[in-house]
């Protein structure tokens, strides 16, 4: 196994384990949680293929690593804020109770 | 596969694990920030030194502090577990997009990845980059973290009754 395919394997299995998590939890910031693991997944994989691609030296992968952590935090501020206004309304964060707009 | 990458890939996959299963939130907040320092590692290990210290900045210190103060500022009696049905369709969906994600790997692009020499990609080099090539992108992100800001401060005030 080339070094290329581990790096893409581990990246897949925490991508799986971080959609496991965010289809089977129930409470909404572990839902949270797991979309950012599937985020990491993603930014694992542009760095293996930007270590072991053929233009290294145009820094592609680096520059979008970077751009994509900085969206993934501002993802994560806001979700977090959405979070605290919802348990303000509801007074819980239980993905299963939050059906009112259930048709 | 050298030792390094497999001992930080055993810390990422295992903080990942305890991440999504542990019972108490503020374990799996624990257990997140262990994955991310993993993350970090594998990052310095691939030789990106830049995004490796911008992952433990960002993710360990800003987002998993983060996420700790959102499960101090909400209530949790323990949830109960998902129900079996929910849980079950859950896993096998993750399942069958890691098994075919892992097929997709192993089956094709086995012709790239060779020992290729580790590329250098000096600080001097990343900030010419974003300074010159891609410094329209970078004050758009300046925006979008501004906007993000002012939209997480406004969504989470507390609402005044009828002020005035």
């Amino acid at each position: 196994m080339t070094p290329l395919n581990g790096c893409l394997l581990v990246s897949a299995l925490l991508f799986s384990i971080g959609l496991g998590g965010a289809l089977t939890r129930r409470s909404a910031i572990l839902v949270l949680v797991g979309i950012e693991l599937m985020l990491n997944a993603a930014n694992l994989n542009f760095i293996a293929f930007w270590r072991y691609g053929p233009h290294p030296e145009a820094l592609t992968g680096v520059l979008f690593v970077t751009f994509s952590i900085a969206i993934a935090a501002a993802e994560a501020a806001v979700g977090l804020a959405l979070i605290q206004a919802v348990y303000r309304h509801a007074k819980t964060t239980d993905v299963n109770q939050l059906d009112t707009m259930k048709g | 596969m050298t030792a390094p990458f497999v001992i930080l890939a055993v810390v990422t996959i295992g903080g990942a694990v305890a991440a999504m299963t542990l019972r108490k939130l503020v374990h799996c907040a624990l257990a997140l920030a262990v994955c991310f320092v993993g993350l970090a590692g594998l990052y310095l290990d691939l030789n990106a030194q830049f995004v490796g210290l911008v992952q433990v900045l960002v993710y360990v210190g800003a987002v998993v502090i983060l996420i700790v103060f959102a499960i101090l500022l909400t209530r949790h009696d323990e949830l109960p577990a998902q129900t079996n049905r929910t849980r079950v369709a859950g896993l096998g969906v993750s399942a069958v997009v890691f098994a075919l994600l892992a097929w997709a790997v192993t089956a094709g692009g086995a012709q790239m990845g060779a020992a290729v020499a580790a590329p250098e990609a000096a600080m001097k080099d990343i900030g010419g980059a974003l300074m010159q090539k891609y410094v329209l992108p970078l004050e758009v992100v300046g925006l979008l973290l501004t906007a993000a800001l002012i939209g997480a401060v406004v969504i989470a005030m507390e609402e005044k009754k009828k002020a005035r």
